[in-house]
């Protein structure tokens, strides 16, 4: 046990002697947060639009103004003919183009269909999508607007009235679905990578040979080496959910003691893997790439952090269930939106200990033979 | 000349060795882009839904049929009571439900304003809104077939949008992220492989023996980033040429043009990685900073997957120092709208800008390391 406490001070000084890495271990959830918080959104908002009016009535006029006050559009230039949209359009200057035809001001005060036509960039089809459809909402509630005043014949069409509510997120804020996601994010990119290359450092250094004869067990060094980053990881932790609630004010719907319990058998996947790693990898540069690229950058884009799972497609959607991010962000975004507990995230978090204990014991195996 | 070729060969032989690395360097872009090409996308079908009805009429099944067969819902359970609602929600087994009241039929068919009540998870707000957007168009489709049935209204709306898309007719997002998948790329090769080149030798002590060596900083530097530049510029043509194959990307415009952006891309790339370096003392420390400072801002703040125009003004102003924005403008711009010089004349001069400030900050502070 003194052992232990001699390895695991050794590593934490060799970690406060490099003061830039401190630093930027506590600036990079800060820096991250910022980054999702504020720009993690794949909403659309101000699309930038020019017009084309061949009309120039108060009709159509009354039309624009319709775009111009919208938050989701905002008018940057208009010019003479359809023609002359190309060059916006290729610069990236507007993403979008309003073309009213001439005409279109005597049709509608005659009570004729009208049609305006809608050019968008379909380079960013997500954006793309999104914005046709707020323009179509956008001409069908003015079209609306016109329908009663020249249908007063026609009794009071009757319909269906939607009634939407959102439940979990009612103001749809982006920011409270991405925040909490951070925390996963987090964990898994500083103690996956940092514990993995802090033990291939001693490899390359020679260290861990020296380390080898002195009568230290290979659990103890182990242990030693991770506990340290682990502690790190459950600092950050504290750091982003505080930063999460108190400045971006996301409601922690849940028990916090849940969320902090859940890390720590999330901690155990993201150390074992760096274990892991660590023994498949004989440079720092190898084991850093190893890291972002068989395993980060799959897992992130395959959990569920940024990309629905659900709009993959289904010969993807098994492969999901392998990734133990998943497990965690479920968690993470349970406790924090939905304020659920325990009986009804066990399975996530049964699959989350099986994969930890799992990976782990795996790594232990295989240092057996690269780190004695 | 010689002693940029001779730290050149070494670098490169130093790659050839590590044989892992070398591989990830130059085929993992290419699995990425399969990830990206058939994993990923925006595109929201078969959202699963639940439905609560409690008309039991022919219009309320009607209605459920509108949201089944649009393709965009797929029906995953009915239920009798809001409880059973609420549990599967809270489960995440269904992302929205439609709750359809009594009387429903019998309000419509007397042409009264019938409300019914659709129920959307939002704890993902991009999903949401996107499938709130679908859920009205539903409806109001079907409000528009019963008034037409039932002959309240004989024609339809007065306004009517002949919506186009231009560049990509079918919308796919595939288009659209590939460009982005190269910057990641570049990001990741340039700028994490040549600071971590850089920082090793500080790291191991060899960086002395350079320095004693009758070698310049120039030299140093452009012999240590060429192998690198090399081997990002063929995997980042080899993305290219796999998305063309696979995905029937088209290259409308010029490929000059293309590897004249590429290049001056990575040569800001490869600068950011070296002033990195010069910066960083342990491996460790050069690929966090390089996490924060190039990674980061590349999939966040540079349009790949977030739409700039969406964000707060203040990190609207911020991206302009991201290069990665000016080089998927230019990218999108060449490769799907066939864009000629003029048109990206302006982000290739961005690009060019951030390449030289870079490069002229890490020889400063090289400079003054070895003096």
């Amino acid at each position: 046990m003194r052992r232990l406490r001699h390895l695991m001070r050794k590593e934490l000084l060799e970690l406060r002697q490099d003061p830039k890495l401190f630093g930027v271990l506590f600036l990079a959830p800060i820096i991250q947060l910022t980054f999702l918080g504020y720009a993690a959104t794949t909403d659309v908002r101000n699309v930038p639009m020019i017009v084309v009016d061949a009309d120039r009535t108060p009709a159509s006029r009354r039309l624009i103004e319709g775009f111009s006050g919208s938050p989701y559009f905002s008018i940057v230039g208009s010019v003479g003919s359809v023609s002359h949209i190309d060059p916006w359009l290729e610069q990236g200057d507007a993403w979008m183009a309003l073309a009213i035809p001439a005409g279109y001001g005597e049709r509608v005060i005659a009570g004729d269909p009208a049609t305006v036509q809608v050019i968008a960039d379909g380079t960013d089809a997500n954006s793309a999508t999104l914005a046709l459809g707020y323009a179509r909402t956008l001409v069908a509630a003015y079209a609306a607007e016109l329908s009663p005043a020249r249908a007063d014949d026609a009794s009071s069409a009757g319909g269906i009235d939607p009634r939407i509510r959102v439940w979990f997120n009612p103001r749809l804020e982006s920011r409270e679905f991405m925040i909490p996601g951070v925390v996963a994010m987090l964990l898994l990119v500083i103690t996956t990578n940092l514990s993995s290359m802090g033990i291939v450092r001693e490899k390359e250094l020679g260290t861990l040979e020296q380390l080898n004869v002195t009568p230290v067990a290979r659990w103890e060094l182990i242990v030693g080496k991770l506990l340290p980053y682990g502690l790190l990881g459950m600092i950050d932790v504290v750091l982003v959910t505080a930063f999460a609630v108190l400045w971006f004010e996301i409601p922690l719907a849940g028990s916090p003691l849940l969320l902090f319990g859940t890390s720590l058998i999330y901690l155990l996947t993201t150390l074992g893997l760096g274990l892991f790693i660590s023994t498949i990898s004989d440079t720092q540069q190898q084991s850093m790439m190893t890291a972002t690229f068989f395993f980060l950058t799959p897992m992130l884009y395959l959990s569920g952090f940024i990309f629905p799972i659900e709009n993959m497609p289904a010969a993807i959607q098994p492969l999901t269930y392998l990734i133990p991010l998943r497990y965690f962000i479920i968690i993470v975004r349970g406790i924090f939106l939905k304020g659920v507990g325990l009986a009804v995230l066990w399975p996530e978090i049964l699959a989350l200990l099986a994969w930890g204990i799992g990976i782990l014991a795996l790594a232990v195996l295989r240092s057996r033979k690269t780190l004695a | 000349m010689n002693h940029t070729l001779a730290v050149a060969r070494k670098e490169l032989r130093q790659i050839l060795r590590d044989r892992r690395t070398l591989m990830i360097l130059l085929f993992i872009p290419v699995f990425f882009l399969l990830l990206f090409g058939y994993a990923l996308n925006f595109d929201i079908r078969h959202v699963p839904f639940a439905v609560e009805d409690n008309d039991r009429s022919p219009a309320s099944r009607r209605l459920v049929s509108a949201f089944v067969n649009s393709g965009y819902f797929d029906l995953r359970a009915t239920v009798r009571s809001h409880d059973e609602l609420t549990s599967l929600m809270d489960r995440g087994a269904i992302r929205a439900a439609v709750v359809i009241p009594s009387g429903f039929s019998r309000d419509l068919h007397r042409g009264e304003r019938t409300p019914i009540e659709i129920v959307i998870n939002g704890d993902n707000a991009n999903t949401a809104a996107t499938v709130m957007g679908y859920a009205s168009t539903i409806v109001s489709m079907e409000a528009e077939n019963v008034a037409l049935r039932s002959g309240v209204r004989a024609s339809g709306p007065p306004v009517t949008v002949e919506p186009r898309v231009w560049y990509n007719p079918q919308l796919r997002s595939t288009l659209f992220l590939v460009p982005g998948l190269l910057a990641y790329i570049a990001m990741i090769t340039a700028v994490v492989s040549t600071a971590l080149a850089v920082v090793r030798e500080k790291e191991r002590g060899t960086m002395e023996q350079v320095r004693m060596a009758p070698i310049g900083t120039l030299p140093f530097i452009l012999g240590k980033s060429i192998p690198y530049f090399g081997i990002s510029l063929l995997s980042s043509v080899g993305v290219l040429l796999a998305s063309m194959v696979l995905f029937d990307l088209p290259v409308r415009g010029s490929w000059w043009l293309l590897m004249l952006a590429l290049a001056l891309f990575l040569i800001g790339a490869l600068g950011m990685g070296l002033l990195i370096s010069t910066i960083a003392d342990t491996q460790q420390v050069a690929f966090q900073v390089a996490l924060l400072s190039s990674f980061l801002p590349t999939i966040m703040l540079s349009g790949f997957i977030f739409p700039i125009a969406s964000m707060p003004t203040a990190l609207q102003v911020v991206t302009h120092v991201v290069p990665a924005r000016y080089f998927l403008v230019a990218l999108r711009a060449i490769v799907l709208k066939g864009a000629g010089f003029g048109v990206v004349a302006g982000q290739l001069a961005a690009l060019a800008i951030f390449a030289s400030v870079v490069i002229g900050l890490a020889s400063l502070r090289l400079r003054k390391e070895w003096a």
